[in-house]
């Protein structure tokens, strides 16, 4: 079986000195814990910087302000690159970073609600983060609120139901304050999504379940920026942003390479290597 | 009891707008009034029940008081795993209201017995269980459920039982209530078993033995102190509920019991569903009588420990 081909082709994106500095903080994390799911951090990158750079209402000395958008990282597994951008942000000091994983840390393999100011709901177990930002975005809809509410997918969590439970739930209550992002890398942690559990059509089945859709290259800064300032696609609707992207982005270590979709004992020429990647791509 | 229960809902509702209802795939006219004269408090959100306890959890952490009802088994078997992460780990303000507790569903069989609810949900940190005897007590403590931090477990029962729960003794939630006291033997219960607890005691009365009644409304936090104190005092223990001996009260006080090192060693004994499916359909009653959840059988076993201590 192959992936399914995608009309937006993600891979023929060059990185920005931008893109490959956040890469490199997260390499840096990386290297302080020895481990963490490369792969995912990767691909989630652009999404995760256009959103805190561009999108995102908030105050980092304010983690909890009320009117502040809320922004859920429900494939909590690709952690780094949301607490390297919450560090630079300012929502804790950089120091953190390199206590990933350690016991006096408050960064985790996978983000906790309470522990780490900026994060809305502990994720790590696939398939909760849409149910918590439903339940979020109903609350702002029944109050009358005018703040937004972004949960990050991923694309091998869609497989789990109650993804499309939560899914039914957003467009019944028309949430049209609710916009999904699919970090659609078309890799898991067995292999290709088309191998392990086929998803496409993906664009019609978010449809179906009473989304406006739109599909951007996951990469490409301005395509990211120029959907998510738009939305919501349709008034009446909850937003799904399908965001064609490439597993382990940015070095050609860790492109498609299902080696890196975690590490544990992550060595000093893993690092050294994967710094170099980032240099010369 | 269900309809005391949800009552109490459209009267919290009433007087705080933070209380929201929300229903899996209830009868047609399930909280009629509240709906209409509180449309905003009411929810239908269809048999979702991962979906409803998480959608519920965002809810609280934006300030409202969720109370979800459905079918006991399936508000626990089926989304187990949101209720322990995002009910018990996020520590929110979600309440559980559980229909058919125990064996109420026996004629439509095993999937719809909630014989393990107890057991599973006690083992989450942050949660709070509540299995009340009967209506009265059901309004007493539904009117507590308002001020408790973190997720709170309602445990139903079938309707219509008998009312045994006393108003002119305390009832707050965390503390067990000593139902009668006496010197021989102590029955610790749960839930409806409440009655039969009662029955047994009194039985046991007519025939010169006295015995302690301690009644558990509250499951978790576990009044230990009370079961310790009542322990001490006699010789043999009975624990008897409506749902499987393992994991569930007579586990929790035999936890107690075997870390108090009592000596000499009490009497004791768990009464219950044992470890099996019940395998018959037929009545609530039929099926507690099958496993030997009645006054007569705790009777019995009252007696029975008290030949071993002669």
């Amino acid at each position: 079986m192959t992936t399914a081909i995608s009309p937006i082709t993600s891979d023929d994106i060059v990185l920005d000195r931008r893109s490959k500095e956040l890469r490199k903080m997260i390499v840096r994390t990386i290297e302080a814990g020895k481990r963490g799911h490369v792969g995912a951090a990767f691909s989630v990158v652009e999404i995760l910087r256009v959103l805190y750079d561009d999108v995102l209402k908030f105050d980092a000395q304010n983690p909890r302000w009320p009117e502040r958008d809320r922004c859920i990282l429900s494939k909590g597994h690709g952690c780094i690159a949301l607490y390297v951008l919450l560090a630079e942000k300012g929502f804790f000091p950089e120091a953190e970073l390199w206590k990933f994983c350690a016991s006096d840390g408050i960064l985790g393999g996978h983000p906790e609600f309470g522990k780490v100011p900026g994060v809305e709901a502990s994720t790590g177990s696939l398939g909760h983060g849409l149910s918590f930002g439903v339940g979020f975005a109903l609350n702002a809809k029944l109050e009358g609120e005018k703040h937004r509410v972004f949960v990050i997918v991923g694309d091998g969590e869609c497989s789990e139901g109650s993804i499309w439970e939560a899914a039914l739930c957003a467009a019944k209550h028309h949430l049209s304050q609710l916009t999904v992002l699919v970090d659609y890398n078309k890799q898991q942690t067995y292999g290709t999504i088309a191998e392990v559990q086929g998803l496409e059509p993906l664009k019609e089945k978010w449809a179906s379940f009473g989304f406006a859709v739109r599909e951007v290259n996951g990469h490409d800064i301005d395509e990211l920026r120029d959907a998510l300032r738009n939305v919501p696609f349709d008034s009446s609707k909850p937003s799904v942003i399908i965001c064609h992207t490439v597993k382990g982005k940015g070095t050609s270590l860790t492109e498609r390479n299902l080696a890196w979709h975690h590490k544990s004992k992550v060595s000093e020429t893993e690092v050294a290597s994967l710094f170099a990647s980032l240099d010369a791509e | 009891m269900r309809k005391t229960s949800l009552d109490m809902v459209y009267e919290l509702a009433k007087r705080d707008p933070r209380v929201v209802f929300i229903g899996s795939d209830l009868g047609p006219d399930t909280l009629k009034q509240l709906k209409a004269e509180f449309p905003r408090q009411f929810l239908m959100e269809g048999v979702s029940e991962a979906n409803l306890v998480t959608m519920a959890a965002g809810l609280a952490m934006e300030g409202k008081i969720p109370y979800i009802n459905t079918i006991a088994t399936f508000l626990t078997r089926r989304c187990f795993e949101q209720i322990v992460l995002d009910l018990g780990l996020h520590n929110t303000k979600v309440r559980l209201i559980a229909s058919g507790g125990g064996v109420v569903y026996a004629p439509l069989g095993p999937t719809h017995l909630a014989i393990d609810d107890i057991a599973i949900l006690r083992a989450i940190p942050n949660m709070t269980i509540l299995a009340p005897a009967d209506a009265d007590e059901m309004r007493r403590l539904m009117l507590q459920t308002l001020e408790v931090e973190g997720p709170v477990y309602i445990r139903l029962g079938k309707g219509g039982d008998p009312i045994v729960s006393r108003a002119d003794l305390p009832c707050e939630i965390g503390k067990a209530i000593l139902m009668r006291e006496g010197k021989d033997a102590l029955i610790v219960c749960t839930g409806i078993c409440l009655q039969v607890a009662l029955a047994a005691a009194g039985e046991l009365e007519k025939q010169s033995i006295s015995a302690s009644v301690l009644h558990m409304h509250t499951l978790k936090p576990l009044d230990a102190t009370a079961v310790y104190e009542n322990t001490a005092r006699v010789p043999i223990v009975v624990t008897i509920e409506e749902h499987t001996i393992v994991g569930g009260l007579g586990s929790a006080v035999a936890e107690i019991i075997a870390e108090a090192g009592f000596n000499p060693a009490k009497r004791f004994k768990r009464l219950g569903i044992p470890d099996v499916f019940p395998d018959q359909y037929g009545s609530q009653a039929s099926l507690m009588a099958r496993y030997g959840i009645t006054a007569e059988h705790l009777t019995a076993a009252v007696k029975e420990l008290r030949g071993k201590t002669a």
